[in-house]
């Protein structure tokens, strides 16, 4: 890349991000849309990220920048970009800039971090100078060349930026230690001159990578540079090098200078006014003294802190009226799109939602159930049952319904291993398959034939009684129009003389605890007609379950509608899939203890009826 | 902060912890000290160490002043050099910490102590070495007059400056070619300041002083031990540090408020500074940022008003609402303590340049929070509030401010980037003078 040896930053800068930092990164990119520039940031580094791209905008645009592993590898990739904007922490900020320095590609590293040890810092600083390379910082914001590249989040936001005018160059170079003052300074210089070609901080710390002279030997040459403000601090010798470099003549052009820091005389040493590397050691080091030196030296020093704005705009004036600096023309500036969700927060835009969630909010503190937040569900004791009647049914179960979802839980819970779903399960954990997928392959089997009984018999007796159907009709109807078999009557063993223990078990509690059992009643009644017929045609247990959800429903309000759309929509039998997946991972937990092998069902229990097609 | 001054304690404790690493088995350090606080059962301490009552002894005050000989402030004779006892050395800590004395201009009582074995020794067995952490690389201070009056021989010291990028045999040959003509024996020396400074660099030093360096045979007696360490390196390092306090200086102990927000600052990722210089002052700073906080307090004293500037802070690096809320209630605290005697309005200044990345809403949001508290307290001692701020969403933040004092009866005036960053210290002492 051929530019001179003064500038470090330019319209085609290409930088290397080390750190995922979204907001930093975004800043940068949208410097660069605002200036009219392309890209900046050609690669991300990332040690711990698993992605390969990140998104990110350029005005409204989408663009993907790689992210990469290590600086080496992004260097090599990408050996266009000679920046390093270093975002790392203060405990991996020198290895990173340890590595970059040992790049040829990479001429410049800009490090944010604040609390490098000294020794390290400096070693940094020795390391960049032997190398021939630039390190800007630590504990700085970094820096702006005016019109062609921002490192990081250095002049604030993009409305700050046009008003302080360092989205184009002007005629100032400008370095300083503070970030916050650096802004500030850029704030007057647009305000009392015509802005800046470039600005450095280079830092609070007591060892910066680069220091005052060594970037105003670099706007001493740069010929678009017209004056200089360089702001010190209390603290350090690093000003007395200026003052000497103007006085040997190696700064020729106007430099405004000013230590801060004034206040520390009336404290003897002992207050810490400012940054790290800002207390006054020695009489040397203090603001007045610093300030006397650079006055001596050449160096136009205001009065105070209060005088720069006048100073500035003297000093401005005077080389304008020299015929050393002309009227720029401004730019024109395209508008930011603002961020979608600024602008929801801010009320300016609108758009409609895709999904709908009516059972829980995980946006505060805490996520809730149903309004109800999870530590409040625990404090006060809420069942499983009480989860359930607020998750699917948005609800606060009375007791008597809690229970009943208690038990109906209880009793679904498992079947022994021969029914199709735990078989099933069984048979796909011999298999080495995980816990899900062993559970799925069990569940997948619930439906009309297996576990099915529930909906069946909640629906069909519910039509029964609503279309008042007495019993025996209920019992020709199912025989010569539906043309199948009651759905929950008939067991293969309990029969009226052998009663099923379960199902008294829920009659009873229901005929105790419900407000009414209608349905049960009238299922009941059923049960007098197909018994009378065959012993075992019993209200099963999955009748038993089916009618009394009905009855439950009903009874807290629910509409026969509701009901209906709750069966249609599975809800009953979701009792029975909750229920019986405790008892699925029972049955797949014991595989992996016996670590039973494959299973391979044998010959001969199978019927092999094999034949070829005749033709064939 | 950066570099943080230790104890003399805590200096040899290190240096003793690390003697095998360092200097084993070529020299040997019998590392025997004591720290006496004001907690410290002086009666049974010799249970602990017995050769208190065995050897005789040197006490001196551990609390980062020096030239405590000739303040008079180190008992090692009572008729005639190392022949002072526990008892003696226990009665003169206890005399001691009870009076009142005066080092540097600072009133104060002596609170820590050290208490060793009085080592006999020949004045030319005792030499100086000093380093320090230098931007040109680090200095290493040689010579062979140690003791009291090292400073009026400066002229023996050679000075040699390791660069930051030294070989190891780098080091070495600089150190070997340096060392003072005077000293005995100076191979001896220079392998002692060799592992010495190995020492110092890894230990993360900026400054370490052992004055006098007693050296007989092979045996080394630190009799005095000045350092300082970069306490940024505590992630590197602070393990090897062990238990680690950084002591304020003599006379300078942080008031509760100051301790309350230094604490804070240790916890969070934010900086939070607070330094009181005169709880009865009438002009208050709130200021965002390190450079800012340093210019609006140059502008108080340039005015002529730094008598009665109260305090010096800044809160920076995107504070929290809670944080900045605490932080803001410790200042508003103070300051509504006490009436300005002669009846005029205290002055909050809530100021701060044009930030970059924090974002002011929230941090004013966190003030807001504390001068609801406060308004009361407020009114009461008369308050005028004067706020000029930047950066991002500061129009938000500065309206909210402006609203929330107005409505809780605060006398308020509010300025964004287009006033000049002090303008608003000119203009408050101007309306209150």
């Amino acid at each position: 890349m051929a530019r001179p040896d003064y500038i470090l930053f330019d319209r085609d800068t290409k930088a290397i991000f080390w750190n995922l930092n979204r907001n930093a990164i975004q800043r940068m990119l949208d410097y660069d849309y605002l200036v009219g520039r392309s890209p900046s940031i050609v690669a991300i580094v990332a040690p711990t990220q698993s992605r390969k791209f990140e998104k990110f905008f350029y005005g409204t645009q989408e663009i993907m920048i790689p992210i990469y592993r290590s600086t080496t590898e992004a260097a090599q990739a990408h050996p266009e970009a000679d920046v390093l904007v270093n975002f790392a922490s203060f405990r991996t900020a020198y290895d990173v800039t340890v590595e970059a320095l040992n790049i040829p590609t990479i001429r410049t590293i800009a490090i944010t971090a604040e609390g490098i040890p000294e020794r390290l810092a400096r070693d940094m600083a020795a390391r960049a100078k032997k190398e021939g390379k630039w390190i800007i910082g630590p504990a700085t914001v970094g820096g702006i060349a005016a019109g062609a590249f921002r490192i990081g989040n250095a002049g604030g936001t993009l409305q700050n930026i046009v008003k302080s005018k360092l989205h184009r160059p002007g005629s100032c170079g400008l370095v300083t230690r503070s970030g916050g003052l650096f802004n500030e300074l850029s704030n007057i210089i647009a305000r009392n001159a015509d802005g800046i070609v470039e600005g450095i901080a280079i830092g609070g710390d007591r060892f910066p990578g680069s220091d005052f002279l060594d970037h105003l030997l670099r706007f001493q040459k740069n010929p678009q540079v017209k004056y200089m403000i360089m702001l010190g601090e209390v603290g350090g010798e690093l000003e007395y090098k200026v003052a000497e470099a103007i006085k040997r003549g190696d700064i020729t052009k106007p430099v405004i200078a000013w230590c801060i820091g004034t206040i520390a005389k009336h404290f003897g040493g002992e207050v810490q006014f400012g940054h790290a590397g800002a207390k006054a050691g020695a009489d040397r080091e203090t603001a007045d003294a610093k300030n006397r030196a650079l006055k001596e030296a050449g160096a136009i020093v205001p009065d105070s802190f209060n005088d720069f704005p006048e100073v500035i705009r003297s000093v401005y004036e005077e080389l304008k009226a020299k015929g050393e600096i002309g009227e720029i023309e401004e730019p024109e500036v395209p508008p930011i799109p603002e961020d979608y969700d600024k602008a929801r927060k801010a009320g300016k835009v609108r758009r409609p939602t895709h999904f709908i969630c009516t059972i829980s909010d995980d946006r505060g503190e805490e996520a809730t159930y149903c309004g109800v937040p999870i530590s409040e569900v625990v404090e006060k004791g809420y069942s499983i049952a009480d989860v359930i009647g607020l998750l699917w049914f948005k609800r606060k179960f009375p007791q008597w319904a809690s229970k009943f979802i208690d038990m109906v839980i209880k009793i679904v819970a498992d079947h022994g291993p021969a029914v199709s779903g735990a078989h099933n399960a069984k048979v796909t954990a011999r298999a080495g398959k995980d816990l899900i997928s062993s559970l799925v392959s069990g569940l997948l089997t619930i439906g009309p034939r297996f576990g099915g009984a529930i909906d069946g018999a909640a629906k069909y007796f519910k039509m029964a009684k609503e279309k008042g159907m007495d019993p025996y009709e209920f019992v020709d109807y199912m025989k010569k129009v539906e043309k199948k078999p009651i759905p929950g009557i008939g067991h293969r063993i309990k029969s009226t003389k052998n009663p099923d223990k379960r199902v008294e078990l829920l009659k009873n509690f229901a005929k105790e605890n419900f407000p009414s059992t209608e349905l049960l009643n009238y299922a009941l009644e059923v049960e007098k007609v197909t018994t009378a017929k065959k012993e075992n045609l019993i209200l099963n247990v999955d009748g038993t379950i089916g009618v009394l959800l009905v009855d439950m429903f009903r009874n807290l309000g629910f509409s026969e509608s509701e009901i209906d759309e709750l069966i249609e929509a599975g809800a009953f039998n979701a009792f029975f899939v909750l229920g019986r997946s405790i008892g699925f991972i029972g049955h797949i937990l014991d595989e992996k203890r016996l670590a039973m092998p494959l299973y391979r069902h044998p010959w001969d229990d199978i019927l092999y009826d094999v034949k070829r097609p005749e033709g064939v | 902060m950066a570099q943080r001054g230790i104890r003399e304690y805590d200096g040899k404790r290190i240096l003793a912890q690390h003697w095998k690493e360092y200097f084993a088995p070529e020299f040997e350090y019998d590392f025997k000290s004591v720290l006496v606080t004001p907690e410290t059962d002086l009666d049974s301490l010799p249970e602990k160490y017995p050769w208190l009552k065995e050897l005789p002894l040197v006490a001196k005050p551990d609390m980062l002043f020096g030239k405590r000989g000739k303040l008079g402030l180190i008992l090692f004779k009572k008729e005639k050099p190392c022949d002072v006892d526990y008892e003696t050395a226990k009665k003169w800590i206890r005399e001691k910490m009870e009076e009142e004395v005066e080092i540097k201009g600072k009133k104060g009582k002596l609170t820590h102590f050290l208490i060793e074995p009085c080592v006999p020794h020949a004045p030319e067995d005792e030499y100086y070495v000093a380093m320090t952490l230098g931007y040109d690389g680090d200095h290493i201070y040689m010579s062979a007059f140690g003791g009291i009056d090292v400073e009026e021989n400066w002229d023996k010291v050679k000075e040699v400056v390791i660069p930051p990028l030294a070989t190891e045999e780098e080091i070495d040959r600089l150190i070997e070619e340096n060392v003072p003509q005077e000293i005995k024996d100076k191979e001896k020396y220079a392998d002692f300041v060799k592992r010495l400074y190995r020492f110092f660099r890894d230990m993360h030093f900026a400054y370490l002083e052992i004055n006098p360096l007693v050296m007989v045979e092979n045996k080394v007696y630190p009799l005095d031990f000045v350092g300082r360490v970069d306490d940024t390196a505590q992630f590197l390092v602070g393990r090897k540090w062990g238990e680690l306090e950084f002591p304020a200086g003599f006379g300078g102990e942080l008031s509760p408020e100051e301790k309350y927000i230094k604490e804070m600052d240790e916890k969070s990722g934010a900086s939070l500074k607070l330094t009181i210089l005169n709880p009865e002052g009438r002009i208050w700073t709130l200021v965002a940022g390190g450079g800012a906080s340093v210019v609006y307090a140059d502008t108080v004293a340039d005015l002529g008003y730094v008598k009665e500037l109260a305090n010096y802070g800044e809160y920076s690096g995107n504070p929290s609402r809670a944080e900045t809320r605490e932080y803001v209630k410790t200042v508003l605290d103070l300051m509504t303590r006490h009436k300005d005697p002669q009846g005029r309005p205290k002055i909050l200044i809530i100021g701060g340049a044009i930030a970059n990345f924090t974002d002011v809403a929230k941090t004013f949001d966190g003030i807001i929070d504390a001068l609801k508290e406060y308004a009361d307290k407020l009114k009461e001692v008369g308050v005028k509030i004067y706020v000029r701020r930047g950066g991002p969403n500061y129009e938000v933040g500065l309206a909210k401010i402006k609203k929330a004092a107005e409505e809780l009866g605060l006398p308020i005036e509010v300025y964004g980037p287009e006033t000049h960053i002090t303008a608003i210290v000119e203009k408050a002492l101007k309306e209150n003078p």
